[in-house]
């Protein structure tokens, strides 16, 4: 597996005076950034904006490769002492079937799945897997409505939550189209995926793509051209989920089938 | 139960399955929309004049204040860090539309406190100069100290709360037409996003405050033996009527567009109002809080009847219509995250009791606005005519 050449000491350096004389120079700027942020966020040319940073992350998954082992999601759970009965990433099973769509993921598919019924069996046409995380959107809705700034996006491209600073006021929670957030029952704060920023910060993968035995989770940097996320990116046909949403995913679906929502 | 996007079985994403948002956010938008609406019938009388108003002007302006102290209590139980509220206030978030609530509602606040103190002033400095100990000193505190009153006082003191209740109004719309912004703005859920929200929200805002108001005005009057104001009640009702009008044909409006439109809006509202809605919103919200309502005070108000049975019919369509916007308020609130966002489901609320978030700390939270009125009409005079300039 290939490993991530990390160097986020660029935004570790920033001093705290100089962030001050950024901050105080370009608050006018920032509130008419702010003003027109929507429309400005939304370019999806390329299917994503290239930001000034030296990298900018991606997700990749491969619905073809996925068996819905689950080992994705324990590894997760461990990792990031994700509480239960909330998920960080889960994995759906779906199975198209002639009188419409059948969709579970009992336990967050963590445990992998028993066979459905004769019944739906007897109707299936197609049957898949779909793994499930927060899509760490160019322009995120959940950062737009945070009252406090406590989620922010890093300019490597992860969407982070302070905890220390947020609330817990949910409200991030009702804007993410996806489901992905949660509100941590231990620590009351808002929670979710962070493509497991401290390891990806020390060069190491997220622990679900680790953990995923076939390759259908694939991260890397999209400003390495010869990463597996820019060679898909480039090759394949891929899919965010709800375009309609004109949150500009950063996770990207190959071989994602109409049905799933 | 039809389930949206040809669902074979009941889908809801993991994270879906706990409704994070539940009765108390249920109540704030209420307890907000009842500031809103009793603000406006003291504005009734103070700006545009109306005469009948004046003898409630005083009493709808300090129900606003005491429910206006309670607005944000639901908020801070909500909140996961609630010792932490403060920093909305500090470090507050401009893209979001939560982050300037703190600076609208605690002005706002100031504002109402403002003209209360300032049409109250000449009775404060009376009593401050009619009582001794412990209670003129108490008084002495609320006149900041002035025991003289003048002419000229006055004269000041007027301007200055025309001045206050006319920002008052504008800012009590933007203090609710703004809540309903934090519904109507967020796209992931289908029910809530609509431009026509803030504009429902504000218009029964406006409906649950003046009909509180009137059965308020009605148990206040009962409870004392004192007279019923009967043309006042009459034009009230009409006011009231009107305003509900509008904000129902408003509400359905918002439901028969996205009924014809019949696009991806529908396709997610269409099961949730013919099922875990059906209940709470086409029956009881449309069909029987605001359909009757409607009736009865449409009869009040064109009949010619000024006695006790037109009293207990005005009062018994504004009890339906402070129940209709607690329901709306519910159904839009929870209703909202009862369709999954797996678009292919329908979570179950359940009904908490004790916990933190439950019907109990609710119903106390509702409850302390009009304890808190019944206090400050103890000590001071709630209504017009016995404040005296």
């Amino acid at each position: 597996m290939k490993k991530i050449a990390a160097d986020f000491d660029e935004l570790d350096s920033v001093s705290r005076r100089k962030f001050l004389q950024y901050a105080m120079s370009g608050a006018a700027t920032i509130l008419m950034v702010q003003m027109s942020g929507a429309a400005a966020t939304q370019g999806r040319g390329k299917g994503w904006k290239q930001m000034s940073t030296k990298h900018q992350y991606a997700y990749v998954i491969d619905i073809n490769k996925c068996i819905g082992w689950g080992g994705c999601v324990r590894a997760c759970g461990q990792e990031n002492d994700v509480p239960e009965g909330v998920f960080r990433t889960w994995v759906e099973r779906y199975v198209l079937t002639e009188d419409g769509v059948y969709v579970d993921s009992p336990k967050g598919g963590s445990e992998g799945f028993e066979p459905v019924s004769a019944e739906i069996q007897k109707k299936a046409k197609r049957s898949f897997f779909v793994p499930k995380m927060c899509n760490h959107c160019e322009n995120p809705p959940c950062v737009q409505v945070c009252p406090v700034g406590a989620t922010y996006k890093s300019p490597e491209g992860f969407v982070l939550v302070d905890h220390d600073y947020c609330l817990g006021c949910a409200y991030c929670v009702q804007a993410c189209p996806y489901g992905a957030r949660f509100i941590n029952t231990e620590k009351h704060v808002s929670d979710k995926c962070t493509w497991c920023y401290h390891r990806v910060k020390k060069g190491k993968q997220p622990a679900c793509v680790e953990a995923c035995p076939t390759g259908a989770r694939i991260f890397g940097d999209l400003m390495d051209p010869e990463s597996d996320v820019s060679l898909i990116f480039n090759d394949s046909q891929w899919m965010v989920l709800k375009p309609d949403m004109y949150t500009s995913p950063m996770c990207f679906y190959v071989e994602l089938p109409r049905e799933v929502v | 139960m039809d389930l949206p996007h040809g669902a074979l079985v009941n889908y809801i994403f993991p994270n879906n399955e706990i409704v994070w948002w539940s009765i108390l956010i249920v109540i704030y938008p209420y307890i907000t929309g009842l500031i809103a609406g009793a603000f406006v019938v003291s504005g009734f009388s103070h700006i545009f004049k109306i005469k009948e108003f004046k003898p409630i002007a005083n009493f709808a302006l300090i129900a606003a204040f005491s429910f206006g102290l309670f607005a944000a209590v639901p908020l801070l139980f909500h909140l996961g860090q609630p010792q932490r509220a403060f920093e909305i206030y500090f470090t507050p978030h401009l893209t979001s539309a939560m982050s300037i609530f703190g600076y609208i509602y605690s002005s706002y606040l100031i504002l109402l406190m403002l003209e209360i103190w300032l049409i109250y002033r000449p009775y404060f400095i009376q009593q401050a100069n009619s009582t001794t100990g412990l209670q003129r000193s108490i008084w002495y505190i609320l006149t900041l100290g002035v025991t003289t009153y003048h002419q000229d006082s006055a004269k000041i003191d007027q301007k200055l709360i025309l001045f206050l209740a006319g920002i008052g109004i504008p800012w009590a719309f933007v203090l609710h037409g703004y809540v309903g912004f934090v519904f109507g703005s967020v796209k992931a859920i289908a029910w809530w996003a609509s431009p026509l929200q803030p504009v429902v929200f504000l218009l029964s805002a406006i409906v649950s405050g003046m009909a509180m108001l009137m059965v308020m005005y009605t148990f206040v009057k009962w409870r004392s033996n004192a007279p019923y104001d009967y043309p006042m009640i009459k034009k009230f009702i009409a006011f009231l009527w009107g305003i509900f009008i509008l904000a129902f044909v408003l509400e359905i409006l918002e439901v028969l567009f996205a009924r014809y439109e019949s696009g991806h809006h529908w396709e997610i509202i269409e099961p949730l109002l013919n099922g875990p809605l059906f209940g709470s919103y086409v029956i009881t919200q449309v069909l029987v809080l605001s359909v009757i309502p409607v009736i009865l005070l449409g009869y009040v108000t064109l009949s010619n009847s000024k006695d006790k049975n037109m009293l207990y019919l005005a009062n018994l369509g504004s009890f339906m219509l402070v129940l209709q916007v607690l329901f709306m308020r519910f159904n839009v609130v929870v209703g909202g995250q009862l369709i999954s966002k797996s678009e292919r489901g329908f979570v179950d609320y359940h009904w908490e009791i004790f916990g933190g978030e439950g019907v109990l700390v609710s119903a106390t939270i509702l409850a302390a606005p009009f304890v808190t009125f019944y206090l400050i009409s103890r000590f001071i005079p709630i209504f017009e005519n016995s404040v005296q300039r």
